[in-house]
């Protein structure tokens, strides 16, 4: 069946099954590989993406789950990697082999805008599902506290999520 | 002598139970043009079919509104939604105005036969003339449908019509809705529609053997449908009581901070039905079951919600530290709250009424098979582990929420996850 959302604020129009994962949709379809396939199955976190601004796991969120909506990827969290995330990543020079960081840079986006100045256990707990086999951990925090510091807001380029008590909806 | 009287009481008896039984036929009317209504009542109509959310048990196929043939399992069989398109042969377009009141208010057919207590009759009972008349207004103006569902696959004798003539005189008072003098008009209007239209007990209260509410345990909670209905009074189990904000953003968004979000049948309600209602109809609702679930304010409300979910973050299970590992790698990512800024879209689970309930059916579906974008709060989805975690962990994980959350472990939980597994 034909299911449809925006990608990166464009249209994607695919025919797949409502069940196919939203990263095959991502990679193989779209063909934006900056984000990585890791366990297949919501558990390390290498896979993250934002669904209307918030992060999900997208080798077990379905396509038909999310039909209609907005879906951010790496490559469309900042033009040119000035997000303040991507920016602190550098400064902090928080990757080591890097397949794990799109994923938790789109991780650490979502925390950012729910824990705008995060402790280190807040960092600790949001991001343990966001494996780095290279244990660069300690730097990633950094750079989340790097980001936390910077004036920019760290959820610019995604789409806010409705909370109730707003005005009205940006994503309707 | 003794068998002269005998056979008079047996024809008294006879001529008392046909007259219980009997109900005429309403004549069949020419179906009425959809400019025979005006507008207002349509407009009108169309804002208490959301309330009484008539469209989503009569619609199978989208592209077919109240064109009926949703399924309902019971204890009894199987029993299919009707076409209550106003089709002249499939649907309700003979029905003349009289017969769709008479319908609603005493479950009877245009055609004189006894209607199931699946459509909740003992509830529309409670509404008003001017409100059925211009649902009435509503109906016979949307699509006529050619469609037939199937037709019921009740057990005997449960199949025989003339036998809901007993269980009306059982279980059915046909009372219009009675304003309480000692409370104001929100709450009055507020009760109005949960009682009437909303027909809210149907599935958050409990039945006996005969499919029959139960009277002293109205709004105690139930499961329907495989889901479980949170109960409606004093007896919920959720640690925060609902507050009228609370209820409001629930009903009107689809999730609060302090309970979760509405899942299963409730998901259809509050964004297939509530959705046509104005905010002044859903303050009402909140206003009422506020009362209900006992009234506290929102600054109380966020005092105990903050001190659970700090006893949450230090009820750490020494033997099951599987459960808490998995919630770390698999939940805390959206789930992790800091105790004095919880959000709607980071649903605490310590607080989540999926958690906190006598049953665990409805975490365990959530937990298995996600939640799909229109489900809940707009925008919001979460993906389905059942792929993902073996049974073992979902045990631990779930006996982990539980736990945190204060409440005495679910029985039977292995049990509880294969059928969630099939649903």
């Amino acid at each position: 069946m034909t299911i449809q959302f925006q990608l990166n604020g464009e249209a994607m129009s695919l025919d797949v099954p409502e069940d196919t994962p939203l990263l095959w949709a991502i990679r193989d379809h779209a063909g934006l590989t900056g984000t990585k396939f890791g366990c297949g199955i919501g558990m390390c976190g290498a896979c993250t993406v934002h669904l209307n601004g918030r992060a999900t796991r997208s080798c077990i969120t379905t396509v038909g789950s999310v039909s209609g909506q907005q879906i951010t990827t790496i490559e469309g969290l900042g033009q040119d990697g000035e997000h303040p995330l991507q920016q602190a990543w550098v400064d902090a020079q928080a990757p080591q082999c890097g397949y794990c960081q799109s994923g938790q840079i789109m991780q650490a986006a979502t925390l950012l805008q729910d824990f705008p100045n995060p402790t280190d256990e807040q960092i600790n707990q949001i991001m343990s599902g966001n494996l780095c086999r290279c244990m660069a951990y300690v730097r990633i925090r950094k750079a989340i506290h790097l980001a936390a510091g910077s004036s920019e807001s760290s959820s610019a380029g995604s789409p806010q999520f409705y909370e109730p008590g707003q005005e009205e909806m940006s994503n309707a | 002598m003794i068998k002269k009287i005998l056979s008079g009481l047996i024809v008294i008896a006879v001529f008392v139970a046909f007259l219980i039984i009997w109900k005429p036929a309403i004549d069949e009317i020419d179906q009425p043009s959809a400019d025979s209504f005006s507008q207002d009542q349509i407009a009108r109509g169309k804002v208490l079919a959301g309330l009484g959310n008539c469209a989503s048990c009569h619609t199978s196929d989208p592209s077919k509104p109240l064109a009926g043939g949703v399924d309902f399992p019971t204890p009894f069989g199987t029993l299919y939604s009707t076409n209550i398109s106003p089709h002249p042969e499939q649907g309700i377009g003979t029905w003349s105005e009289e017969a769709f009141v008479r319908a609603m208010r005493e479950g009877v057919s245009r055609d004189g036969s006894h209607l199931y207590p699946a459509f909740p009759y003992t509830h529309f009972t409670k509404v008003t003339d001017e409100d059925l008349s211009a649902l009435y207004a509503y109906v016979m103006s949307r699509q006529a449908l050619d469609h037939q569902g199937p037709d019921n696959q009740l057990d005997f004798p449960f199949n025989l019509r003339m036998l809901q003539a007993g269980w009306k005189t059982l279980f059915f008072d046909g009372e219009r809705f009675q304003p309480d003098d000692s409370k104001g008009d929100a709450w009055n209007r507020g009760a109005y529609i949960a009682e009437g239209l909303g027909h809210c007990t149907a599935c958050h209260s409990p039945r006996n053997a005969f499919g029959a509410e139960i009277a002293d345990k109205t709004y105690n909670g139930a499961v329907v449908d495989n889901w479980y209905a949170p109960a409606l009074n004093t007896t919920l189990a959720t640690p925060v009581p609902w507050t009228e904000d609370e209820l409001f953003q629930y009903l009107r968004a689809g999730g609060s901070k302090w309970h979760g979000i509405a899942a299963g049948s409730m998901a259809s309600v509050v964004h297939k039905g509530l959705i046509e209602a104005p905010d002044d109809d859903i303050r009402a609702l909140a206003v009422y079951f506020q009362d209900l679930t006992g009234a506290v304010d929102n600054a109380k409300a966020a005092e105990v919600a903050a001190n659970h979910v700090s006893q949450a973050h230090d009820a750490a299970d020494p033997n099951n530290r599987t459960g808490e590992e998995i919630f770390s790698s698999a939940c805390a990512s959206c789930h992790y709250n800091a105790p004095s800024s919880l959000k709607a879209a980071r649903p605490e689970l310590s607080l989540n009424s999926a958690v906190t309930a006598p049953d665990p059916v409805n975490l365990l579906r959530i937990t298995l098979h996600g939640i799909d974008e229109p489900t809940g709060l707009r925008g919001l989805a979460m993906p389905g582990f059942s792929s993902g975690l073996s049974d073992a962990d979902l045990i631990a994980l779930t006996r982990y929420l539980r736990q945190s959350s204060g409440q005495p472990p679910w029985e039977n939980l292995e049990q509880h996850l294969q059928d969630a597994r099939q649903l």
